[in-house]
């Protein structure tokens, strides 16, 4: 085992700790590992088989029924467009369309330069600020076709760069608190780094 | 609180944009409900909730403080909140997971406490990474504030509190499905019975599932009493409630408003709520509590936002979520939408769900874009009787889980009311709406 980084390792037991039963921890070891690599890679994918105690076919089997886990390479950035019935009444359909034309690719594709994904996506939960759309799991609502131009602008120059992680970074918090509660976990880990303003 | 004079109970600190962090969250009374629980017994918290009538915030409307009796009788293991927000329309947990993770964080601890649980899990729907950010960051502080952990605030008690990521599965918000999805499994509901989770749970065991709203009102009651909850509201739907207003009205957005006291006009055109229509325009259809619900009428409006009412009614208040169709909205149109969620997320263990509402989702699709037949209505029907017979409502079960039977109600409603629509599609060989 030496696909993830020591540091990744280290939350990666660290969350397996924080658990009954190892297993639980299947899906956020997913997410470290796709944090490290954008994507669950073949060999993160042994890692975590390792670490929690199955099979590699296992681990992919699980991992395979979740939307947000990739087990192939996507782009820098994953936008994903609502179209479920709140987005839709609220121009989504024309807004996915204008998506489609202005990077050049369907859903499910991705850039030529590796730098965007498209995705269709059901229901985010920010239905108040419909049409939507998520990047990297960070939110935009309210959007236009020029708010889409202006917004995929900003991410290819990079000004958005503290707000939208690299795909796969989920969690940028880690936990602190109630580790040496007796479970025999590791002691505390990195300090957090502290959670952009923002939000709804 | 707008329309009543009932207070705000679980968006009183949402004026404030800290209103995440401890600092805010004690200069407004926080962890004071929490205190108070630790100074009464555990039996006493939960006789509080029971008599404030709190019903279920997560769709099924249950009474938490029922459910908790069922369990006091076996000794729980795990407390597993809900936090998998996924119903499209629905974005209320949402809004609290971010803007008052310590009003969650609270609530828990009080839930463990008189339940006598000392690990409980956060399920966050994994799209929800701010959310999930803020809710780890207020339980860190938490931890720090001596709230949570061994020996809270010196009373002995102490629950260990760990937040899980979801990944991307509507499926996951269905109680037996996240407890699947909590042990590291594809989310695949347990069939019930014998999986229900006060029986057979979270690794076997014992567990109480409750949804984030239902927790998050926890530290009001403690603090003022189930009697001045139920107070709030009318018959079994007390307290306030919070509604996620969508679609078509000018604003959209969550509003806490007093249960069985307003009624969907209300919410929809009060100027300080919804404020009407979008553009002024007429109302076609509401879809009330969620896409699994049946549809409403304008003659509808009238009806108060309580769950009895509405379940007599012929709908459910569901997740809390409001959508508004004007009179420009092609119902077929939602309804193929709505199906194709369905379609999507449908986790294929049970054929009826899993083959139904693919071709279900077709035949609408088809119907939609002008190349249907004016037997595809009755074909729609039949499909839907498959899936749940009879087409009643609440819909009978023959699948695993509740998602499949919840595929008919959007297109029954469609036929319902707007049948004519649906026949011009056929006639015009195109979209009347375009
Ligand atoms: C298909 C399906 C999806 C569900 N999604 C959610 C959800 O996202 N959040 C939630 O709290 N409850 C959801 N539920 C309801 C849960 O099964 C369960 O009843 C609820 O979490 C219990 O909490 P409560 O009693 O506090 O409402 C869903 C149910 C079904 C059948
Ligand atoms: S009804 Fe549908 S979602 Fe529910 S268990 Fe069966 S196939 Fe899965
Ligand atoms: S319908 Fe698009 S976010 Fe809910």
């Amino acid at each position: 085992m030496a696909h993830l980084s020591p540091d990744n390792l280290e939350r990666a037991r660290a969350l397996v700790a924080l658990y009954p039963h190892p297993r639980s921890a299947l899906v956020p070891l997913c997410h470290v590992a796709q944090e490290q690599d954008g994507w669950l890679t073949p060999e993160a994918i042994s890692d975590i088989a390792e670490l929690v105690g199955t099979t590699p076919a296992d681990v992919l089997g699980t991992a395979s029924f979740y939307d947000m886990l990739h087990t192939e390479p996507v782009g820098t950035y994953v936008v994903s467009i609502c179209t479920n019935i709140a987005c839709m009444l609220r121009g989504a359909d024309d807004l996915l369309r204008h998506a489609e034309e202005h990077l050049g690719i369907h859903p499910g594709g991705t850039t030529p330069d590796g730098m965007f994904t498209l995705e269709e996506a059901e229901c985010l939960a920010d239905c108040g600020r419909a049409p939507c759309l998520q990047v990297n799991h960070r939110f935009f609502g309210n959007l236009t076709a020029e708010g889409f131009d202006a917004l995929v602008a900003d991410l290819r120059s990079g000004t958005l760069d503290s707000e939208v992680p690299h795909h796969g970074t989920l969690c940028r918090i880690r936990r602190t608190g109630g580790l040496s509660s007796g479970k025999g976990g590791p002691p505390a880990m990195a300090a957090a780094e502290s959670v952009p303003e923002g939000g709804s | 609180m707008a329309i009543t004079e009932a207070p705000r109970i679980v968006t009183s600190r949402l004026s404030h944009s800290d209103s995440h962090t401890l600092e805010r969250y004690l200069a407004t009374g926080g962890y004071e409900g929490l205190r108070k629980a630790l100074s009464m017994t555990p039996e006493q918290v939960a006789a509080e909730v029971d008599a404030a009538s709190l019903l279920g915030r997560g769709g099924a409307g249950f009474p938490a403080g029922r459910k908790w009796a069922m369990l006091r009788k076996a000794p729980v293991t795990y407390l597993v909140v809900n936090g998998d927000e996924s119903e499209p329309a629905t974005f209320k947990d949402h809004l609290l997971l971010e803007r008052d993770p310590h009003q969650l964080v609270e609530g828990v601890v009080i839930a463990a406490y008189a339940l006598g649980v000392t690990q409980a899990f956060i399920y966050v729907r994994g799209e929800l990474a701010l959310g999930m950010e803020r809710v780890q960051a207020a339980l860190n502080d938490a931890y720090e504030h001596g709230a949570v952990g061994p020996d809270i605030f010196g009373s002995g008690f102490g629950v260990d509190v760990v937040v899980h990521p979801g990944a991307g599965a509507y499926i996951c918000g269905e109680e037996t499905a996240l407890i699947e999805s909590l042990e590291g499994k594809r989310g695949f509901p347990r069939i019930k019975p014998p999986y229900f989770p006060a029986a057979i749970g979270l690794y076997g065991e014992p567990t109480v599932v409750n949804n984030v709203e239902t927790l998050s009102n926890l530290p009001w009651i403690v603090l003022n009493g189930g009697a001045a909850f139920s107070a709030l509201g009318e018959g079994r739907s007390a307290g306030t409630r919070l509604f996620a207003l969508a679609g078509k009205v000018r604003n959209p957005g969550v509003y806490e408003i007093e249960m069985v006291k307003t009624t969907f006009r209300d919410l929809i055109y009060a100027p300080v709520l919804g404020g009407g229509v979008l553009a002024g325009r007429d109302l076609k259809a509401i879809i009330p509590g969620g896409v699994s619900a049946p549809w409403f009428g304008p003659e509808h409006l009238d009806l108060p936002l309580g769950q009895d009412e509405v379940g007599a009614a012929g709908s459910m208040l569901g997740s809390g979520s409001v959508v508004v169709m004007d009179d420009q909205t092609c119902a077929l149109r939602a309804a193929w939408r709505i199906t194709k969620f369905f379609w999507r997320e449908s986790c294929g263990q049970c054929t009826p769900c899993r083959e139904g509402s693919g071709w279900l989702e077709k035949i609408l699709r088809r119907l939609e874009q002008g190349a249907g037949r004016e037997e595809d209505v009755d074909l729609l029907l039949d499909v839907c009787d498959n899936i749940a017979p009879g087409i009643t409502w609440p819909p009978q079960q023959t699948t695993i889980c509740v998602l499949g039977p919840s595929i008919p109600s959007s297109i029954a409603s469609a036929i319902r009311m707007f049948r004519d629509e649906i026949l011009l599609h056929v006639k015009e060989g195109a979209c009347p709406y375009g």
